[in-house]
């Protein structure tokens, strides 16, 4: 009570029950993420070379992103590829 | 039966070498007969902490590479009877770690001393992961603060998967060893609480160490700190997590506030 009351006096919030919280949400993740296979790294190789069967890119221009939400999150892929590859396709065929 | 204890923390600057030195002091001066050994290679600075910078003339890695013997790398110390240094190397590359070379260092060690006490270098890389390769324990050093807490969750998932014991299906026993510790801070809300960390961590407690000048005054002349101010509030306290450690049932001790002249009115008038 006084503790509550000194913390008024003085104007500052408590952060520590901030940090608690956010130390559990982030480390129930990671230990589930433990031991696990980077899905990262696998999604990126199987996308790689689903696209290069069909269009010549940059292994290095490819990049995979995923962005964690409250209620949903996002799986970013963004893979540049060079204006000339139709007529490489072509050039090959 | 000599036993095989790592200090690591995963982070950095937390206080692993300081603990290393002050519960390797500690069990000496109950009478065990104690290592401490460096695996921080290229950054050594247990030496330093314990008085010894003077005396290194060979290293873990020459008797790793057999270049020296242990009994020449071991350095006595000069105040307790019991107590022994295994310095780092401060110039060769730490892949010279080799599992194999460690393992027959920590088995030599084992048939020497009741305790060997690995100081563990930062991060999860190499020398990390040899310090806690063979260990029967581990202390994890952990700041009240949030990235502390994460790296000890990581450092004790290694402990968990990565050791020989861990391998093998054994456990290694682990215990959460708070440092720097200050109590007003945590009066006021500011610090995550004793019971937050191992609510988290889900890990038992050795031992509260306050926040203090005394360690850096320890560490300043080169003394272990439970050696250089005994009577102070750190060296109590490491003391007693030496005894938890030898399974000694002793009361924890949750270091308090001592209150200013405005605390101490503002708490009145709040009453």
């Amino acid at each position: 009570m006084s503790m509550g009351l000194l913390r008024l006096l003085r104007g500052n919030k408590a952060s520590a029950p901030v940090a608690r919280e956010r130390l559990q949400i982030l480390l129930a993740h990671e230990r589930g993420m433990r031991g696990q296979p980077d899905l990262l790294g696998v999604l990126r190789e199987e996308i790689l070379a689903v696209v290069s069967k069909h269009v010549t890119l940059d292994p290095t221009k490819v990049i995979v992103r995923l962005e964690r939400g409250d209620e949903v999150s996002t799986l970013e892929v963004d893979i540049e590829v060079p204006n000339d590859f139709e007529r490489k396709k072509a050039a090959v065929a | 039966m000599a036993k095989v204890l790592v200090v690591t923390s995963g982070k950095g600057g937390v206080g692993k070498t300081t603990t290393t030195a002050a519960l390797g002091a500690a069990l000496a001066q109950r009478g065990d007969k104690v290592v401490v050994v460096d695996f921080d290679v290229g950054l050594r600075n247990l030496d330093l902490v314990m008085g010894a910078e003077r005396r290194v003339v060979f290293d873990l890695i020459n008797v790793v590479q057999g270049v020296a013997k242990l009994p020449q790398a071991l350095i006595k110390d000069k105040r307790l009877e019991n107590l022994w240094l295994l310095p780092a190397s401060q110039t060769r590359d730490k892949d010279a770690l080799t599992e194999e070379g460690v393992g027959k260092v920590i088995a030599d060690l084992r048939s020497r001393f009741d305790w060997v006490i690995c100081d563990s270098p930062a991060g999860i890389e190499r020398g990390a992961s040899m310090a806690m390769r063979f260990a029967d324990e581990a202390v994890i050093v952990t700041n009240p603060e949030v990235s502390s807490v994460r790296d000890s969750d990581r450092i004790i998932g290694m402990l968990d998967s990565k050791t020989v014991r861990a391998e093998k299906g054994e456990r290694v026993e682990k215990h959460i060893l708070i440092t720097r510790y200050d109590p007003s801070r945590a009066a006021r809300g500011e610090m995550l609480t004793i019971d937050d960390i191992l609510e988290i961590l889900a890990t038992p407690l050795l031992g509260i160490i306050p926040e203090s000048q005394d360690v850096l005054k320890a560490s300043n002349v080169g003394t272990p700190v439970t050696l250089s101010n005994a009577d102070g509030a750190p060296a109590r306290a490491y003391m007693d997590a030496a005894k938890r450690l030898c399974g000694e049932n002793v009361t924890m001790h949750v270091p308090a506030e001592r209150r200013g002249l405005m605390d101490r009115l503002l708490r009145r008038r709040a009453a």
